[in-house]
């Protein structure tokens, strides 16, 4: 083991990492407001909005994240109609590339943490907006929204510890993230053990600091429950 | 009709190789887990110290580092061991080794908080019923205790599996011959990324959906004594 190595390339690890949370944080921000909609539609009574979201969860949920990173960064490519039009700027860039395919992916997965969460809800909080006299537009929004969003909570967390993980993917498009930063690192030093476990430990700490973030919003967003603990199902 | 430039054959090749990886990690990361829970239940301080160390970081890190890290770092850590005994010859981890390494590690973390909530669930009552009637410990696990948690962790294990069956594509980047690196290969002669991706896309999915069927009668098997409530 040579510590040496680390310590000198420790700089440019970190700047790995923050490609690493510029991804995660992008990602997790847009999938949450895709899902949002994506989780009201799931839930709704016609069979034929449902079946839309049920299709796109179950694509996105049933193939690899790399596959998905691929299909948008070679994939878009194939076609001359995409290399003409505006969006071949935002498709050339395997930075803006990888935001897609984790936004589109965290969003199938949050969607599908929204709508269990939002099913969870008793069916007599419903019925009591009712007879209060709300709108729909007024018992999601005052009711069922804040409800849901203290009981995803924990499931959330996972899902960006998840995100967190699932980023190192983006070396693969040649993003220079924190694991792309360690693989151009020892592509010059040899050193893969060291180098690796370095980033490892990197990806550790950010996963205990977003732990122990979503630790303390859990505990505010569900104060008036007291020391009672909800119990949200664990994802696969 | 789709046209694979033939090499839908070399798809399949693939496809193959995918199956095969998914379920030896299976079998490692099944083996770890139950050993993982053992360690956390035991009332071993040490053994209970190794088994958290172990479920947190290899948590904590992509499973693509974990990959990298066992392709490439495997090699030097066994040389190094091995030239404690003498022996210098070169000693190379393949891909597929090193996948089932990899893969098996994290499919025993994730796999070793599902046993433990399953063993935990068993009733502080039977272990004692078991005693009572005479069964030793080997055989108390084998009669009363393992069939249930296989119960209990069905549905976990379940969706652990639909996991480890996509992460097997990660191993596709330090070069086994599964399903992404075949389509990647297609994609290099034919310039065609779109057509073959999604193909591949497309096998995932199937593979997907056979499992969720397999664990769906797995687990109306391993219920058959149970009442729904």
């Amino acid at each position: 083991m040579e510590l040496s190595v680390v310590i000198s390339y420790f700089p440019r690890l970190l700047d790995g990492a923050w490609v690493t949370l510029q991804l995660v944080i992008l990602s997790i921000v847009l999938g949450a407001i895709f899902a949002l909609p994506i989780a009201l539609a799931r839930i709704s009574s016609s069979p034929f909005v449902r079946v839309f979201p049920f299709l796109y969860i179950f694509f996105f949920r049933g193939t690899p994240l790399l596959v998905q990173i691929f299909l948008v960064y070679y994939g878009a490519s194939q076609f001359e109609v995409v290399k003409e039009s505006v969006f071949w700027p935002i498709l050339r860039e395997p930075f803006w590339c990888a935001i897609i395919a984790f936004t589109l992916n965290t969003s199938a997965y949050t969607a599908e943490i929204f709508r269990g969460a939002i099913q969870a809800i008793p069916v007599g909080e419903v019925e009591a907006c009712k007879v209060v006299g709300m709108t729909r537009f007024q018992m999601y929004r005052r009711v069922l929204l804040p409800r849901a969003f203290g009981i995803v909570l924990p499931a959330y967390g996972n899902e960006i510890i998840l995100m967190l993980k699932g980023s190192a993917l983006a070396s693969t498009i040649t993003l220079l993230d924190l694991t792309g930063m360690a693989r151009t690192i020892i592509a010059r030093t040899y050193t893969p053990i060291e180098i690796f476990m370095a980033a490892g430990v990197i990806y550790l700490v950010i996963s205990m600091v977003v732990i122990a973030i979503f630790k303390q919003v859990e505990k505010r967003q569900n104060r008036y429950l007291g020391p009672i603990v909800i119990k949200v199902p664990e994802k696969g | 009709m789709i046209d694979l430039h033939g090499f839908g054959n070399q798809l399949l090749q693939g496809a193959v190789i995918t199956v095969e990886l998914a379920f030896a990690s299976l079998i490692v990361g099944l083996i770890l887990g139950l050993l993982g829970a053992s360690a956390k239940l035991s009332s071993i301080k040490a053994l209970q110290w190794i088994a958290n160390a172990y479920t947190t970081i290899i948590r904590g890190i992509p499973e693509l580092l974990t990959v990298l890290i066992i392709y490439f770092g495997a090699t030097s850590v066994l040389m190094s061991v091995a030239s404690l005994f003498g022996y210098e010859e070169y000693i190379e981890i393949g891909p597929f080794v090193a996948g089932v390494t990899a893969l098996g590690l994290t499919f025993g973390a994730y796999a070793t908080e599902v046993f433990r909530g399953a063993l935990q669930s068993i009733p502080k009552g039977q272990h004692e019923a078991a005693v009572a009637l005479g069964m030793g410990n080997v055989r108390k696990f084998y009669r009363i205790i393992l069939p249930q948690v296989w119960r209990m962790a069905l549905p976990g294990l379940g969706n652990l599996f639909l996991v480890l069956l996509k992460d097997t594509a990660l191993v596709s980047v330090v070069g086994l011959d599964d399903i992404m690196r075949k389509a990647s290969i297609a994609v290099s002669s034919t310039k065609e990324p779109f057509l073959f991706y999604s193909a591949a896309a497309c096998m995932y999915l199937i593979l997907t959906i056979i499992s969720m069927v397999a664990v769906h009668y797995m687990e109306k098997k391993a219920s058959r004594g149970i009442k729904r409530t």
